[in-house]
């Protein structure tokens, strides 16, 4: 599958590297004491030293020093025993010490790399360049004032992972799944809630464009891109506007611009003239982070199962390999998931169920997870109904409808509604000989085709309104019009 | 190492510090000097010695994940030149900036 763009002048390739930030999931900041929760109040979350108060020293949280190192050995990276913080200057109102503290030189993770699932069932392999600590700046409110912007500086100096990547990716697609896969891993591995609109992760995508076998082009920067939808989109409608200008006569600037998912279009953020020179220095308030490989190896035992793991484990049960990659790559599927593996449910049966029915139903209606009044252990409930024969399939779906509905465990619906599968073979005989008697024109025509049974088990699963155990329907069926 | 009056103005603005067009010449002189003389710290061999990371000889100390401080936007924003008080709570209030 060719990736390459065509323009006016042949092909292009996109070249694309992504920077994402995390934040770690910790109950305080990277430097103080202060609290890291979502939606509080302005400033009140905000210490001394996140205000930059003269004076103040940072001491590190270790809880972020370890997420850092789990994170790099989920991220089959090399771990740095001995990191440096460094100051990185700049001036922005939100930003009260003048600079952020952030690693250069000396990063507490190195190279890594991880494997990416494509749409088409192709994986492709996508190197990590590093990642470092760093804290976050605040907030600036631009809309509560005619003349003036409101600093809230809560998430001043909330701990975060900046993950870096090589350009290892050439598509729009490759870009999003990447990103998904980081997402997954952190989840997994609960070093960051992945919350992408709460903006707990966000990306920085790099885009350059080149005709294939040349130089790398110049890029530019799409800052703060806080959904795989908009990364997509965000990529497509760079690379477009790159190959539009160069091959128009332009020459690209290397710059800071902004995706605008409502008009579709990047426009530039910063003008040259600011272009930023971080001057990077050891921060002389803070000592190096080290620790031993004992540390390493605590932080290691500690990851649970990553997602390729689980994903190897379930196609091995059974599951379609599409199913496993999307179960694994998220909390919410792999917690219902195991709830209806635990309930002794058949793993294949399973996620086809809990994909195209549950949550076919919940996107339709457009319900999330955590707000269906069926959970898992509901889930499980009437599957388990299917599973010793109470019900059939295709009456769980109905049931499942009702579940959605009203919240009702499974059982207590199919005994109102008297839904229980008819297993007795007398009574399913009973309908079969009505049916097979009333149609005696659809008798012959299944003598010239046996294909026609199925238009008879359609009409005894009608008659049993749905009831009667399909498998023991075909069976008799054959029986009687074969005999 | 000699530093020209374009490097001063630009490290000047860098700073966010205002220097008048004819500060920039001495003030190239005085800044060349200073470096001129901490650069003697090159004639001594390090070629057998480890960087120094800090000049104490200890391992930094790691703070425990709790939440320890916070809750006063009032003394975080109560020597603000500018501070406002919002039905939403304090704030700092700057001169607008808009990208």
């Amino acid at each position: 599958m060719s990736k390459l763009i065509k323009g006016k002048t042949g092909e292009w390739e996109v070249v694309i590297g992504v920077e994402t930030h995390a934040q770690v999931s910790s109950v305080s900041k990277l430097f103080s004491g202060s609290p890291t929760a979502f939606g509080a109040a302005p400033n009140s979350q905000v210490s001394l030293v996140d205000a930059a108060m003269p004076g103040m020293l940072p001491v590190v949280n270790g809880e972020a020093v370890r997420q850092a190192v789990r994170t790099g050995l989920a991220l089959n990276a090399e771990i740095n025993k001995h990191s440096v913080f460094a100051r990185k200057n700049y001036f922005y109102p939100d930003l009260p010490q003048g600079y952020q503290i952030s690693q250069y030189e000396e990063p507490i993770v190195g190279e890594g790399e991880i494997e990416v699932e494509l749409e088409d069932g192709s994986t492709r392999t996508i190197g990590i360049e590093r990642l470092h600590m760093e804290q976050d700046a605040g907030k600036s409110v631009h809309d509560r004032h005619p003349g003036k912007s409101y600093i809230d500086l809560n998430r001043a100096g909330v701990p975060l992972m900046e993950i870096v990547s090589k350009p290892d990716m050439r598509s729009a697609e490759e870009a999003s799944a990447y990103v998904g896969k980081i997402r997954s891993i952190l989840r997994a591995i609960g070093s960051c809630d992945g919350n992408m609109q709460e903006g707990s992760m966000r990306a920085d995508i790099n885009i350059s464009v080149r005709k294939p076998g040349e130089e790398l082009g110049i890029r530019a920067e799409v800052k703060n891109v806080n959904s795989l939808r908009f990364i997509r989109q965000a990529v497509e409608v760079e690379a477009k506007r790159q190959i539009r200008l160069l091959e128009s006569g332009g020459t690209m600037v290397q710059e800071t611009r902004l995706f605008d998912p409502d008009k579709g279009e990047t426009r530039s953020m910063r003008s040259k003239e600011d272009a930023h020179d971080y001057r990077y220095f050891p921060d002389p308030d803070l000592l190096p982070v080290v620790f031993d490989d004992a540390f390493v190896a605590e932080c290691k035992a500690s990851l649970p199962e990553l997602p390729d793991t689980r994903k190897a484990r379930y196609v091995e049960a059974g599951v379609s390999a599409d199913n496993a990659t999307f179960i694994a790559g998220e909390q919410d599927h792999i917690h219902f998931f195991e709830t209806l593996l635990a309930a002794g449910i058949d793993a294949k049966q399973a996620a086809d169920f809990y994909t195209s029915e549950f949550l076919g139903r919940l996107n339709k209606a457009d319900i999330s997870i955590a707000d269906a009044k069926v959970n898992a252990e509901a889930l499980a409930g009437l599957l388990a109904l299917v599973k010793d024969n109470t019900i059939s399939g295709k009456i769980a779906k109905d049931v499942l409808d009702d579940m959605l509905e009203s919240g009702e465990p499974a059982k207590a619906i199919v005994e109102a509604k008297g839904l229980v599968q008819i297993t007795d073979s007398s009574a399913i005989e009973a309908l079969v000989d009505q049916v097979i008697a009333d149609n005696p024109n659809q008798v012959e025509s299944y003598k010239a085709n046996p294909k026609a049974i199925g238009w008879f088990v359609g009409q005894v699963m009608k008659a049993s309104q749905g009831k009667a155990n399909p498998g023991q329907v075909n069976q008799l069926l054959k029986q009687k019009l074969d005999g | 190492m000699a530093l020209d009056e374009g490097t001063v103005a630009r490290v000047a603005h860098l700073a966010r510090i205002r220097v008048k067009d004819e500060r920039l010449k001495p003030l190239a002189g005085e800044l060349d000097t200073i470096v001129n003389w901490v650069e003697q710290l090159g004639e001594v061999d390090t070629n057998n010695v480890a960087p120094m990371t800090s000049v104490v000889e200890m391992q930094a100390h790691w703070r425990q994940d709790a939440v320890s401080d916070g809750g006063y936007s009032d003394r975080v924003t109560g020597n603000a030149p500018d501070g406002v008080a919002d039905p939403e709570g304090a704030f700092y209030g700057v001169p607008k900036v808009v990208e």
